[in-house]
């Protein structure tokens, strides 16, 4: 109970000082800001533009794609809010030889890497991307509206979304967690990024060869549709209970990685 | 009991070895050659309680992957190292709570932050109570000589008190064994000397023993009674720094100004002449003899003046260096 008290004191000062950090700069909330409405408007159009003929996204309507969409966006504002800022600086940790110090400190070292830093920039995206999933279950003038989901449906939905969220930040941890071997590794978290944009649109409105891939390879079903499906209550157990399985595998394979990576850190020369 | 004991300790790293060209990159991708470097060859130490002892040795003779080692931050090849009565690489929490390493050349706080936010950042983490770290930060502060400066972004700081707040947030957790790898690097005279000080106060007031890496001699005499020089990964000397300058230098210096000029021949049988240019003269006289040798110049010259004195230390060390390359 000391011990946890003690980790959330730390991401406290953690959150307190970055965001005191990040206020020095003001003007990045209304760049990003724009960022995010830009972005979304122009996925609206697109969605707009795929329904223009009155057809379904594969199988989808209006209001459920507005929901993926909506979701995207969450965990896009979560990317930029803990991700980015976060794994970004291992590479830099391990190049300046820094890591050192966050290795000597009688905490966690994955635990702080992931934690130390927060930008409030990522914040207009995920109010946003909720905004965006209360409108598609509320609009009253769309031709099927949901309503308000069961307790039962909210609460699997928010199981779902932590378990995206936590495989999400594993992939990119991977990721960064690699550059202890292949500093350009981390190149390859802008490669990750842009395939995840993938997940703006349920999966089944994809070709099933890369419906495999979303669903087995990457694991972008996982992120959006399948929390989509759960919060429309129309999900089904089995993938439910897979979405969970993945996000535990995805956890302790990431633990696990980090954990063997360290033998292999050398520290930078002085 | 020792609070640092090292055994026959070694780190052997595996490199891959590359041509240079383009060619040279081709056979690399193809056919990787590797070859093992011993960086630390067999070392064996041990630190009391309390001590300062001041690690020495030119750039790649092995001193920082010694500091790693004790620090827990990578393995030894093989032999057995205890430090505070923990193995430094299983990296649990009651050692980490006991040790710091500061880098002379790396920094741990927030560089758009004033230091005061990074030091709650670090005895959040190290579990320490809000009020207590307010007592510690305010007297490591007044012996740093430190006030205003924590309230300031760190980017606005001088490297001198940048420094002060590094070693004030290494030392916020009041570790018992401070590693300090280069800690004035790039500091002028007078931010050097109050590093020094403030190391010495704090061994005082605190008892903690200290690891001292420094290519600034100053830091090594000021501060380090005993010394350990380590060159090409092995130990060469572990003792005082007296010590090591008889064994570097078996010959004191005597310099004369001498009321008439002399021949070569006149100082024969007196010690090996260094230099004769008029009325100076400069011989080197084995210490053994000294003091008799002096007498026999005073009796035999008219000396103006005299003066007798070791060779520079780091002129010594410097050339043992360049002697056991050539080898």
């Amino acid at each position: 109970m000391k011990e946890l008290r003690r980790y959330w004191h730390s991401l406290c000062c953690f959150w307190s000082s970055s965001i005191a950090a990040e206020l020095e700069y003001p003007l990045n909330a209304w760049v990003e800001l724009l960022s995010v409405l830009g972005n979304l408007a122009g996925s609206i159009f697109v969605l707009k533009l795929l329904f223009g003929n009155g057809v379904a996204l594969g199988g989808w309507s209006w209001n459920g794609s507005l929901i993926v969409l909506g979701l995207y966006t969450v965990l896009d504002g979560f990317t930029t809010c803990v991700l980015q800022p976060n794994l970004s600086r291992i590479v830099n940790h391990i190049q300046t030889g820094t890591l050192d110090y966050v290795l000597l400190k009688p905490i966690d070292s994955q635990f702080w890497l992931s934690t130390r830093t927060v930008s409030p920039w990522g914040l207009p995206g995920i109010i946003a991307g909720f905004c965006l999933i209360c409108w598609a279950l509320l609009k009253p003038s769309s031709s099927i509206s949901y309503g308000l989901p069961s307790s039962g449906a909210l609460l699997l939905a928010a199981a779902l979304l932590i378990a995206s969220l936590i495989i999400l930040y594993s992939l990119w941890f991977v990721l960064a967690a690699l550059s202890i071997w292949f500093i350009k590794v981390w190149n390859a978290t802008e490669v990750l990024r842009y395939t995840l944009v993938a997940g703006r649109y349920p999966v089944s409105a994809y070709p099933p060869a890369l419906r495999l891939i979303f669903t087995f390879v990457l694991p972008v079903a996982f992120l959006t549709t399948i929390p989509a499906e759960a919060l429309l209550g129309k999900s089904s157990s089995i993938w439910a209970i897979a979405a969970l399985c993945v996000a535990g595998i995805c956890l302790t394979g990431s633990r696990l990685l980090w954990n063997y990576a360290q033998r292999f850190y050398t520290s930078a020369s002085s | 009991m020792s609070i640092i004991n090292a055994k026959e300790l070694s780190k052997i790293y595996r490199v891959s070895e590359k041509q240079p060209g383009i060619a040279g990159t081709f056979r690399h991708l193809l056919q990787r050659k590797h070859r093992e470097i011993t960086a630390v060859n067999q070392i064996s130490f041990s630190i009391e309680p309390g001590e300062i002892v001041g690690f020495l040795g030119p750039n790649g003779a092995g001193k920082t992957t010694t500091l790693k080692m004790l620090t827990g931050l990578i393995h030894p090849s093989s032999g057995e190292l205890l430090v505070a009565g923990h193995k430094p690489w299983q990296r649990k929490a009651r050692f980490l709570r006991q040790i710091t390493l500061v880098m002379g050349n790396r920094q741990q706080l927030l560089w758009d932050l004033p230091a005061l936010d990074s030091l709650k950042v670090n005895a959040a983490v190290y579990g320490i109570p809000e009020k207590e770290a307010q007592r510690r930060i305010n007297e490591l502060a007044e012996m740093l000589e430190l006030g205003e400066e924590l309230l300031r972004p760190l980017r606005k700081l001088s490297l001198g008190q940048r420094m002060k707040t590094e070693l004030l947030a290494a030392l916020l957790h009041q570790p018992a064994v401070l590693f300090l790898d280069e800690p004035t690097l790039g500091l002028d005279v007078n931010a050097q000397v109050r590093v020094r000080e403030f190391l010495a106060d704090y061994n005082k007031r605190t008892g903690a023993t200290m690891l001292l890496t420094s290519h600034y001699m100053g830091d090594i005499t000021t501060l380090c009674p005993r010394v350990l020089l380590i060159h090409q990964g092995e130990l060469f000397h572990d003792g005082s720094l007296s010590e090591l300058t008889q064994k570097l230098a078996p010959c004191s210096q005597v310099r004369m100004e001498l009321s008439e000029i002399h021949n070569v021949e006149d100082f024969c049988g007196y010690g090996d002449i260094h230099s004769l240019e008029g009325h100076q003269v400069q011989l080197l006289i084995p210490r053994a003899e000294l003091s008799e040798r002096v007498a026999a110049l005073l009796n035999r010259f008219e000396v103006v003046d005299l003066e007798v004195s070791a060779p520079p230390i780091e002129e010594l060390i410097g050339g043992l260096f360049r002697s056991r390359e050539k080898l």
